[in-house]
C-alpha cells in the first residue's frame, strides 16, 4: 500500500504524478527531452540506460516499465533488453553503448564514482560530449524517479501483461501528464 | 576539470544547463516548483532538506549552495542549518521536521529503505500526505542533482563567499541561467 493516499487505480509513478501535477509537469518534459530523442543516442539506447539504472536501484516498476518501452523500439527484442539490463558487458551491443552503460552504473552509485578513465574510454569509442551528458543525466534522473516511486511505496503491478500496454502508450505519445489524465490502457 | 566541454569558470549545475538548456529548463522549473511553489513546508525547510540530502551524498557544490540559500531563508535562525548538518538528531528543530529529515535520509540511501514505521512516526507528529510527498520528492530530486553535478565533475568553488552570494540569489528563486 502506498505511504500516502493516492488514486489506487493508477500504477507506479502515475499515481504520484496525479497527486502532484504541478511537479509532474517538469518531470514529464525532462523525460521527453532525455528519452524521446535520436540525437546521438537512439531512443532504444536511452531507455536501456534508464532500465539498467532502475535495475541497479532495484526499482521493479521503473525497470519493467522502461524495459518494455525499449522492447517497443526494438521490434519486440525482449532478450536483448533483458541482457543489457542485467549484464550489459555480455550483451550484443556496441562497445560505445557498453562504455556509456558503465558510466551510468557509476552514476547510480554516486556522481564521484565516474572516473576520468571511464570518460576517456567512452570518448575513444566515439561518444560525444552530448552522449556523455545525456547518459549521466538519464542515470541521475532515474536515481530520482526510482526513489520517488519506491520512497512512497507506489503500487507496483504484478500482472506483467500490463507493462507492454502502458509501454506502447509511451512509445506512441511520449511522456507527459496524459499518462495519468487519460484512461489506463487495458487489454481488449 | 569537467568531463565535458562546458563554459570555463561557470560553477556547478549552471555550467551543465548552459551546455544543454533543453534539459536545463525542466530541471530549473522542477527546482522552482518544488522549493518555491505551494507547499505546507516553508521554503527554508525545503532548502534544508535539499542541503541535508546533498550533505549525505557528499556533493559539496549542492550542499554549500543550498545550505547558503537555507541560511538566507532562515534569517536570524540561520544557525539551524549548521546544527542540522552537524547532527540532525541533536539539533533544536521540531520533532516533525526531524521525522521528515529522517525519511529524506532514507530516500537518499534508496526508496525502499523508507518503512511504514517511518511514515507513521512522521504522521503522529503531524506530518500530512503533502509534506511526506514533498519531502520524498525533494530528497529524490537531490539524488539526481547531486549525481548530475558530480557525475560530470562540474566546477566546485571552494570559497565560502561565492556560496553566500549564490545563496542570496537562490533564495529569490530558480530560473534558467542565460548565456
Amino acid at each position: 500500500m502506498p505511504h500516502i493516499n493516492v488514486d489506487e487505480n493508477l500504477p507506479g509513478i502515475r499515481a504520484l504524478m496525479a497527486f502532484s501535477p504541478h511537479t509532474a509537469a517538469p518531470m514529464g518534459i525532462l523525460a521527453n527531452e532525455l528519452l524521446r530523442s535520436n540525437d546521438g543516442l537512439t531512443m532504444a539506447e536511452r531507455e536501456m540506460i534508464a532500465t539498467h539504472v532502475s535495475y541497479l536501484n532495484d526499482c521493479f516498476y521503473c525497470q519493467h516499465s522502461h524495459g518494455a518501452i525499449a522492447v517497443c523500439y526494438l521490434n519486440g527484442d525482449k532478450e536483448l533488453v533483458n541482457q543489457v539490463t542485467t549484464n550489459p558487458d555480455a550483451a550484443p551491443v556496441s562497445d560505445k553503448l557498453k562504455a556509456l552503460l558503465s558510466v551510468a552504473a557509476s552514476v547510480q552509485k554516486g556522481g564521484k564514482y565516474v572516473t576520468t578513465e571511464q570518460i576517456e574510454h567512452a570518448k575513444n569509442l566515439g561518444a560525444s560530449d552530448r552522449d556523455i551528458h545525456d547518459t549521466v543525466l538519464i542515470a541521475a534522473a532515474f536515481c530520482m524517479f526510482n526513489r520517488y516511486v519506491d520512497g512512497l511505496a507506489a503500487t507496483t503491478p504484478t500482472d506483467m501483461s500490463s507493462y507492454p500496454l502502458r509501454a506502447q502508450q509511451i512509445a506512441d505519445y511520449g511522456y507527459g501528464n496524459h499518462i495519468f489524465t487519460k484512461p489506463q490502457p487495458v487489454l481488449v | 576539470m569537467a568531463h565535458i566541454q562546458v563554459l570555463e569558470g561557470v560553477p556547478g549545475i549552471r555550467s551543465l544547463v548552459l551546455f544543454r538548456p533543453e534539459t536545463g529548463k525542466p530541471l530549473y522549473d522542477l527546482a522552482q516548483v518544488l522549493l518555491r511553489g505551494e507547499s505546507p513546508l516553508s521554503e527554508a525547510e525545503r532548502e534544508l532538506i535539499a542541503a541535508y540530502v546533498s550533505h549525505r551524498n557528499e556533493c559539496m557544490f549542492c550542499m554549500s549552495s543550498h545550505a547558503a540559500a537555507a541560511r538566507c531563508l532562515y534569517g536570524d535562525q540561520k544557525n539551524t542549518v549548521d546544527e542540522v548538518l552537524a547532527d540532525m538528531q541533536q539539533s533544536h528543530i521540531n520533532d516533525k521536521l526531524k521525522a521528515l529529515l529522517h525519511i529524506a535520509g532514507k530516500v537518499q540511501i534508496l526508496g525502499s529503505e523508507v518503512t511504514p514505521e517511518d511514515i507513521v512516526t512522521a504522521r503522529n507528529l503531524g506530518a500530512t500526505d503533502r509534506e511526506i510527498h514533498d519531502t520524498v520528492l525533494i530528497a529524490a530530486t537531490f539524488c539526481m542533482f547531486n549525481r548530475y553535478v558530480d557525475g560530470l565533475a562540474s566546477l566546485t568553488p571552494t570559497e565560502p563567499e561565492v556560496y553566500a552570494e549564490m545563496g542570496e540569489r537562490m533564495a529569490k528563486g530558480y530560473s534558467l541561467p542565460q548565456p
